[in-house]
């Protein structure tokens, strides 16, 4: 691209934007601007992550000790029956699990980040259906508005996967609402995913060929089409467990003649393409934090852009990995094992690419790069242990343990999460105008490396050992390591609750910066980082147009030669 | 990269549309923005099918561990109401496809008509449903555990709650999507009514066209594998 990157609009004069565009609540709520969505999509994941996680933070503190121990203290001095214990365990999971599924880590990065910057990497004016993504985050509103009635009407004792027939026929709590709940916020889903798809098919700017694109927008639209295509059966899953749950109507129920196997083919047909529109997204901000922050143009840049979309298809046809144990035929077994190999190979594709682009770049220590680098990390960890949890042999001793607990956490929290915060110091200053304290910010991400690796590591260790998942209660011999968990733990929760600190402090009317601040704050090459910080409300001035990629750093290339264009 | 700062009518590129009265600041062209409609029409349709994919999942697996109760249960839908039905539903996908048509060639009459033949097709449809779905209650041939056919003299071997508790999934799902119809059809009806289409501006007849497609042919899927199947 040419050389004007820290120069916006060739000289334009600022104007303001879209943050003070238009002013008041109902242009916040009413809004049809992609980047104040994105804005409000952060702040409601955000909030529902805090939620989220102090659920975790609580049965933590149950697995302190091997007894009903911690919560039936709490529960008796709130004066409430401390035999309910195990019960109240059982909905904090659920909890936990359900609210960091389908209202944070699903919506996450697409909801907030994607929105933001699929319009402006385009160099677009904005996603191709505006009302269409107001009415999105409209719809995930109302879906998390009946979750939040669920814990009220009771809670929720299924864990996240509704399993049949004990969530049809036996779970006395509130499983409609929660069903339901998924099944609206299924629809946000798939409203977001089909803007995208359109967006990125039509909303290019002129120059902008496929091959131009940053690779967060090939993430972006490899997560879309899983998202338009596999969300559809999760509704109507939902709403056939409604259905068997209000009408008996005997498709999942044995007693019926139905067959709860079939729940399970449904749930997991959804639920593991699912898993992919949560990494997928993780995937694209990793690509752009590489890159930008060893300075160098990235590896293999067509290799990564098609894994994305080999993983995307590939998610559709590994299901039943989930189902080795559930009485399906040793042949399915035998052959959702293999395929479920084959989806290590274009994952392992982008790992080597990252650290290819690594190798001999100008790497800068700042705090997205060090998330990029824990996301190496800790996400080649969760990977490679989805290849022992894939081999049909090894998952018969290893389902349902403490093993499988690490190894999603290990991908879902070190790949996903690791990558929106990484991704959220990326862009904080172009969303916000404002810069958060560097200083504080490196010394958090320690903390969130740390008490990530305490709390998940050694539940791999514990899960071979034979701890199942989603017990209140354990033999004596596995205290240690589940304190060790539990202090991880609190060291994550206390990681995060300062990023929270700094970032709110940045915002701050007096941590407002004397001159605004400059356009590209990384140096980096794709079109957002072309225009106004924060952008203006309509993006750019005039048409953009590109005429190279956006992994070419020509003032700072330091690998000298290695020109790729 | 560089901005180029002239109106975007100044230089359209080829396929970029004639300009109407309804373009959205955000596209540069009538063309990009028509494009745009047309193609999440065709993601939304794709998501339509996925969706009713798991009911006829569902139903292949019914059919295939009860294939006998399937058999003695189908006896009992009425196979000239479904027939009634399909033919009401194809002469209505004539129709809609002339409404396009119309609405292409910017003949505003014959895009009234023929989206109230539509209309009215549709409603012809849901009116057989009606009667169909009467008579269903009335023999006590209900989803699951409602189901009660034989306090009505009708013996059905196996488990025939669940063929029902499917028909009425499956034709409950469908005939909800008819309605749907009915009040997109009656939208672009009224638009028709303002004059709103003509040869530089038809994308919603045309996708509501699609629409309206969709639901025929999925229909045409329900009817032989429900109605039909000896
Ligand atoms: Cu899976």
């Amino acid at each position: 691209m040419a050389d004007d990157k820290s120069t916006h609009d060739a000289g334009h004069e600022r104007e303001p934007s879209y943050l003070v565009a238009q002013k008041g609540l109902k242009s916040w709520l009413f809004t049809v601007d992609h980047k104040r969505l994105g804005l409000m999509y952060l702040a409601t994941t955000l909030l529902f992550f805090f939620v989220g996680g102090m659920a975790a933070i609580f049965f933590r503190t149950e697995l302190l000790t091997p007894g009903p121990g911690e919560i039936s203290g709490v529960l008796t001095a709130l004066g409430m029956d401390p035999t309910t214990s195990a019960t109240t365990y059982n909905k904090l999971f659920t909890v936990h699990g359900a609210v960091m599924v389908f209202l944070v880590i699903i919506p996450s990065v697409p909801g907030a980040l994607g929105n933001f910057l699929l319009p402006l990497m385009l160099g677009a004016k904005d996603v191709a259906f505006p009302r269409l993504n107001l009415l999105s985050f409209w719809v995930y509103s109302l879906g998390a508005l009946f979750f939040i009635y669920t814990l009220f009407a009771g809670g929720l004792d299924t864990g996240w996967t509704f399993y049949t027939p004990y969530s049809s026929n036996f779970s006395g709590t509130a499983v409609i609402s929660a069903t339901f709940g998924a099944f609206i916020l299924g629809f946000s889903s798939i409203l977001t995913g089909l803007n995208f798809m359109v967006t990125i098919h039509k909303m290019r700017a002129p120059g902008m060929t496929w091959n131009r694109m940053p690779l967060f927008c090939w993430s972006i639209y490899a997560t879309a089409v899983i998202q338009v295509l596999a969300t559809p059966v999760l509704a109507i899953t939902l709403l056939l467990l409604i259905m068997e749950r209000t009408l008996n109507i005997g498709i999942f129920d044995p007693a019926m003649g139905g067959d709860p196997v079939l729940f399970q083919h449904f749930f997991w047909f959804y639920s593991h393409p699912a898993v992919y529109i949560m990494i997928l997204p993780g995937f694209g901000i990793i690509s752009e934090l590489i890159a930008v922050h060893s300075r160098k143009h990235i590896f293999g840049y067509k290799a990564i852009a098609l894994s994305s979309v080999a993983i995307a298809i590939i998610s559709f046809v590994v299901w039943g990995h989930h189902m080795f144990v559930s009485g399906q035929s040793e042949l399915a077994g035998i052959v959702f094992s293999f395929l479920t190999f084959a989806v290590a190979v274009p994952t392992a594709i982008k790992v080597f690419s990252w650290v290819a682009t690594l190798y001999k770049g100008s790497i800068q220590f700042n705090t997205p790069m060090l998330y990029g680098l824990m996301f190496l990390f800790t996400f080649t960890i969760g990977g490679l242990t989805g290849v022992f949890l894939g081999t049909l042999s090894v998952d018969v001793h290893l389902h349902d343990t403490y093993f499988v607990v690490a190894h999603f956490h290990y991908v879902m929290m070190g790949g996903t999460i690791i990558a929106f915060v990484g991704g959220l110091h990326h862009w904080w200053a172009k969303m916000t105008g404002r810069n958060y304290d560097e200083k504080q910010a490196r010394w958090a991400s320690l903390f969130i490396f740390v008490g990530f690796n305490m709390t998940f590591f050694n539940q791999f260790v514990l899960g071979q050992q034979g701890m199942p998942r989603r017990y209140y209660t354990y033999v004596p011999q596995f205290q240690q390591q589940h304190v060790l968990s539990t202090v991880g733990a609190y060291i994550l929760l206390a990681g995060f609750l300062w990023i929270a600190f700094y970032l709110l402090a940045s915002l701050r009317k007096s941590a407002a910066p004397k001159e605004p601040l400059p356009d590209n704050t990384w140096g980096g090459a794709s079109l957002e980082w072309s225009t106004q910080t924060p952008p203006i409300e309509h993006n750019f001035h005039g048409q953009p147009r590109v005429d190279s990629d956006p992994y070419n750093f020509p003032q700072i290339d330091r690998t000298g030669g290695m020109d790729h264009h | 990269m560089s901005h180029d700062h002239d109106s975007p009518k100044a230089h359209r590129p080829a396929g970029a549309g004639e300009p109407h009265a309804f373009m959205a600041h955000h596209f540069n062209t009538p063309g990009q923005q028509a494009g745009a409609a047309k193609f999440g029409m065709w993601v939304f349709l794709a998501t339509e099918i996925l969706m009713f994919s798991g009911l006829f999942l569902a139903y292949f697996i019914v059919r295939m561990h009860y294939p006998d109760m399937v058999l003695a249960a189908h006896e009992h839908l009425n196979k000239t109401a479904g027939g009634i039905n399909t033919v009401v539903l194809i002469t209505s996908s004539l129709t809609m496809a002339l409404a396009v048509r119309a609405a292409q060639v910017g003949d505003q009459p014959a895009i009234k008509r023929n989206l109230l033949l539509t209309i009215g097709f549709a409603f012809t449809f849901m009116v057989v449903k009606y009667f169909e779905y009467t008579a269903k209650i009335e023999h006590g041939m209900l989803p699951g555990k409602f189901y009660h056919a034989w306090d009505h003299g009708y013996y059905i071997e196996g488990s025939p709650h669940i063929f029902f508790a499917v028909y009425f999934c499956m034709t409950g799902l469908h005939g909800f999507h008819v309605l749907i119809g009915i009040g997109v059809l009656t939208w672009i009806y009224l638009r028709a009514g303002k004059g709103h289409f003509g040869p530089s501006y038809y994308t919603p007849v045309e996708n509501v066209g699609l629409y309206w497609h969709l639901v025929d042919l999925i229909w045409i899927f329900l009817f032989p594998l429900l109605y039909l199947v000896r």
